[in-house]
């Protein structure tokens, strides 16, 4: 395959039975509610992994248990109870249904919106599908391309497995173990996940995108994602789904690790649309990631993120502008409606010179939900000619929803420029009246002054993405003018 | 914490000597319960993450001063706004001083806040509004439990004052090292308009800890100007909190003016209880050395159809520090509000750092509200300009760092107050030009 179109893409995405097998032997095993150190030890043994690890793990697990689950954030929600979660779960072989037509017609509705094709929606339902005889090929290639390039795309379980002095050099590096509760969590119980690794001078020729692969194996609780850019070396890579996910996990907490070695790129898009719960607030998932990327000199880290799901999202993709010349990106993204809340935002720490960051962060809040923004731009005093951009724009509809920002700003070299601007207004009657006026209705001016007020971060999304994720805007703010 | 345990043991002896009736003695003890349990504020709390109190807390301050002291009228002169009519409200080291002092009772009470507590016939005005919307955090509480003197001013309705108040706060270091808590009431009524400056100053270099409150109630229609002028010696530090309740179509404005002292840190609390208020909150920091500097400002906007101006410089040298945090609430009711807030730095050091957190927190939907704030240096081809019309560096340095902190002086409203900011100002650049070109 010389060039990965967009039609090879798409045809991937159907067909979407990309096997890497190594859930095969594992079907049906669920452990014993509850946490301690025989599970974590338990789930390092499932995985066949080495000494090194186990003992990683139980380290995290030694550290999580010393440390208190943060409230710090502008969110309340009933805390999960540790001891009353399975820690692992194989994935479920057997489908949920048998024909599309025993799905809730509501979720197929919203599949059709986001025009997602008949095989697509059946795999994201669950519902039991023929094997699409060309598939294993398609597969195959898609593989093939990597390799030989010399990219390594696999789960975490195995890179653990097949090159693991990879994995020992760079896990914990950026986010360690003892970075925050979530984190020594996710360290000592993850389950899988993703890793890559892009050579010296290599352009990753696709976008890597994890999610067909994911949902292939039911989604995991404890995701771990490792990234790792060589010198001179780009990738792309796209995490999540717009479909909706009816996701039976209530607590996610996933870390990724980004590293973008010398003159590094990484671009990392994640769309988010977990289940939010109901219209009256009960149920959903609360997303608790710690997302976090090293940049060395002259690399530069870029994040993108769609955030729609989730009854509780608590995420802040981050930039360490460690070496001379980086640069940080981050485009965000977050609607919540009903009774969703979110507290996201980024950190920029300035430690090389002449480094970097842009913040273009855009919240849209509807119904009775709370969206927040938080962030922190720190330049450190080695840091000279630090530049930063930051600007968090806020949306809202009705007057039963919040919107708040909380952007801390640290200043500790005099040739920083630091520029932080916020804004918060209601969509303009004039500029309904306007649409409405030339016969557009109501919901689909929304929709469209929505995608405009958002469009800044929305270009920013790989084009396969961008088109589904404004769809996932509309479908989010549904119901939400009143 | 030693402080702490010197300051409950003195709140006995203290309620001993004061002559109280039960009305406020019992606030006092509710509020040195408060302070007991809440103790100094450290920097695991969000608001003071960036400020620690520990070193200045480590001082073995009297909590009164010994005696009575007396001060020469030409000695602190420069400290006043003098070439102006004026009323005047001093105290030399906690302890009123009348001979320095210009307080009237004639169609207004500008007076001392130990006259208002123990008399019955402010007694009513005590109930109304004594302790009514301080906080009730630690350092807020201490004041009250030690709450004894300060300024009283209770302006009637439909009355202009036809001359500023200061309010001046010297200590004499005769004490080796003194903790001051005034107290200060300023009752405004309906349609009244009343223009307050207030300054702490250290005599001499032994340290001095202000832990001030202020609590202003301005009534419908009231006009309040309230300049803090904040220049004081190396080894002085304040806290200042001031507590504003307004009431429909008032509009308050206070200038923090930050040049001088060890640490200050100005608690800033504006609740607007009506519709159409205005409240304006300006300031200028510009320190240097290792001085350290924060603005914590809230405003909350609880009724509709309000507005709020924050706007804060800051120019900062040397090792010092500074810290903004402005908070801006706007309740579910309070539709149609329009809210703006803006800080800008200037780092002229590479020691000096700068920390700001300028936080929205919206409910309500149809509201303009926006923040911005920025870090960065004076513009080069500004320098060049001026640099190649003959001006000298650090005299273009200065004017244009003056330009940077003009838009929060173009609104102080007496002039003889902006010719003595300018002139502190030329004086803290380090430059002898008259700015008021």
């Amino acid at each position: 395959m010389s060039k990965y179109t967009e039609d090879d893409l798409r045809e991937e995405l159907k067909t979407k039975e990309y096997e890497y097998g190594f859930y095969t032997d594992i079907k049906s095993d669920t452990f014993p509610v509850g946490l301690n150190e025989d599970i974590v030890k338990a789930i390092s043994k499932k995985k066949e992994e080495p000494k090194w690890m186990t003992d990683w793990r139980l380290e995290a697990f030694r550290v999580w248990q010393e440390m208190i689950e943060p409230e710090w954030a502008n969110v309340h929600y009933e805390k999960p109870d540790f001891q009353a979660i399975s820690y692992y779960s194989a994935p479920n072989s057997k489908p949920k249904y048998d024909s599309l037509d025993e799905v809730d017609p509501e979720l197929l509705d919203t599949f059709k919106k986001l025009g997602i094709s008949l095989d697509e929606q059946k795999k994201l339902a669950g519902v039991a599908m023929d094997v699409v005889v060309d598939s294993v090929s398609v597969a195959t290639t898609f593989k093939k391309t990597l390799a030989e390039k010399g990219i390594i795309f696999c789960s975490i379980s195995e890179a653990i497995q097949e090159h693991p002095e990879l994995v020992k050099k760079y896990i914990g590096t950026v986010v360690p173990r003892t970075d925050n509760f979530y984190a020594a969590l996710n360290s000592a119980v993850f389950s899988d996940g993703s890793f890559c690794y892009i050579p010296k001078g290599v352009k990753c020729p696709m976008e890597l995108s994890t999610y067909f692969r994911i949902n292939q194996a039911g989604t995991g609780q404890f995701e771990r994602t490792l990234v790792i850019a060589d010198e001179g070396s780009y990738v792309s890579y796209l995490e999540g789904c717009t479909a909706p996910s009816r996701d039976e996990n209530q607590l996610h907490a996933a870390v990724v690790e980004l590293i973008a070695l010398d003159d590094a790129e990484i671009k990392y898009s994640t769309v988010q649309n977990w289940y939010p719960g109901n219209a009256e607030g009960k149920g959903g998932v609360y997303n608790f990631v710690t997302k976090r990327g090293l940049c060395e000199t002259n690399s530069k880290i870029s994040w993108t993120q769609v955030e729609t799901g989730s009854a509780v999202t608590w995420k802040y993709p981050s930039c360490v502008l460690k070496g001379d010349n980086s640069v940080g990106e981050f485009y965000s993204i977050a609607v919540t409606n009903n009774f969703q809340q979110a507290d996201t935002g980024t950190k920029m720490i300035h430690l090389g010179k002449n480094t970097k960051s842009t913040i273009i962060s855009k919240g849209i809040s509807a119904g009775k939900s709370q969206n927040s923004y938080r962030g922190l731009v720190q330049v450190s005093s080695r840091a000279d000619n630090a530049r930063n951009f930051s600007q968090c724009d806020s949306l809202l509809m009705g007057n039963e929803c919040g919107a708040h920002t909380f952007p801390y700003i640290e200043a500790k070299n005099k040739s920083a420029q630091i520029e932080h601007e916020a804004t918060t207004s209601k969509i303009g009657e004039d500029q309904i009246f306007y649409c409405n006026q030339r016969g557009i209705d109501t919901e689909k001016a929304i929709a469209l002054i929505v995608n405009g007020f958002s469009k800044e971060v929305l270009n920013k999304l790989p084009m396969e993405f961008a088109v589904e994720a404004q769809k996932l805007l509309e479908i989010s703010l549904e119901g939400s003018v009143g | 914490m030693e402080l702490k345990e010197k300051l409950l043991s003195s709140f006995l002896a203290f309620e001993n000597q004061v002559d109280v009736d039960t009305y406020v003695h019992d606030i006092r003890s509710k509020a040195i319960k408060t302070f007991e349990n809440k103790g100094f504020p450290n920097k695991k709390d969000e608001a003071w993450k960036y400020t620690s109190l520990n070193k200045i807390l480590k001082e073995d301050y009297s909590v009164f001063s010994k005696e009575e002291n007396n001060l020469d009228y030409n000695d602190v002169k420069k400290y006043l706004i003098h070439d102006i009519d004026s009323y005047k409200i001093i105290f030399i080291d906690g302890k009123y001083s009348s001979h320095l002092s210009e307080t009237t009772h004639d169609g207004m009470d500008v007076c001392l806040m130990s006259a208002a507590l123990t008399k019955p016939k402010y007694r009513l005005v005590i109930e109304n509004y004594f302790n009514k919307i301080a906080k009730d955090d630690s350092l807020a509480a201490l004041n009250t439990a030690f709450s004894q003197e300060g300024a009283f001013i209770n302006i009637p309705k439909n009355k202009l004052a036809e001359k500023p108040i200061q309010v001046i706060h010297f200590s004499t270091g005769k004490e080796s090292s003194l903790m001051l808590q005034p107290r200060n009431l300023i009752v405004v009524g309906e349609n009244s308009h009343v223009q307050i400056i207030e300054r702490h100053q250290s005599l001499t270099s032994n340290p001095v800890l202000t832990n001030s409150v202020t609590e202003i109630f301005a009534s419908k229609r009231a006009i309040v100007d309230y300049y803090k002028v904040q220049n004081d010696k190396q080894n002085a530090s304040l806290i200042d909190n001031t507590y504003i309740n307004q009431k429909q179509q008032s509009h308050v404005s206070v200038h923090t003016f930050s040049f001088g002292g060890k640490l200050t840190r100005n608690n800033l609390n504006f609740y607007q209880n009506g519709e159409r208020i205005d409240s304006t909150l300006k300031g200028v920091t510009i320190i240097g050395d290792k001085q350290h500097v924060d603005h914590n400002t809230l405003v909350h906007h609880i009724e509709p159809n309000c507005e709020s101006h924050q706007d804060y410089k800051g120019i900062f040298g040397d090792s010092a520090t500074g810290v903004f945090n402005g908070k801006v609430v706007v309740e579910k009711e309070a539709q149609k509000t329009n809210a703006f807030q803006a800080n800008n730095n200037i780092l002229v050091s590479d020691k000096a750092s700068i920390n700001t957190k300028p936080q929205l927190e919206i409910f309500a939907d149809d509201v303009k509200c926006s923040h911005g704030c920025t870090i960065g240096q004076l513009d080069e081809s500004a320098m060049f300009y001026l640099r190649s019309r003959g001006i000298p560096e650090k005299e273009a340095k200065a004017l244009l760092m003056y330009a940077f902190a003009n838009n929060v002086l173009e609104s102080v409203k007496i002039p003889e107050l902006k010719k003595r900011i300018n002139k502190l100002i030329a004086n803290k650049l380090g430059v002898n030009i008259g700015f008021d070109l």
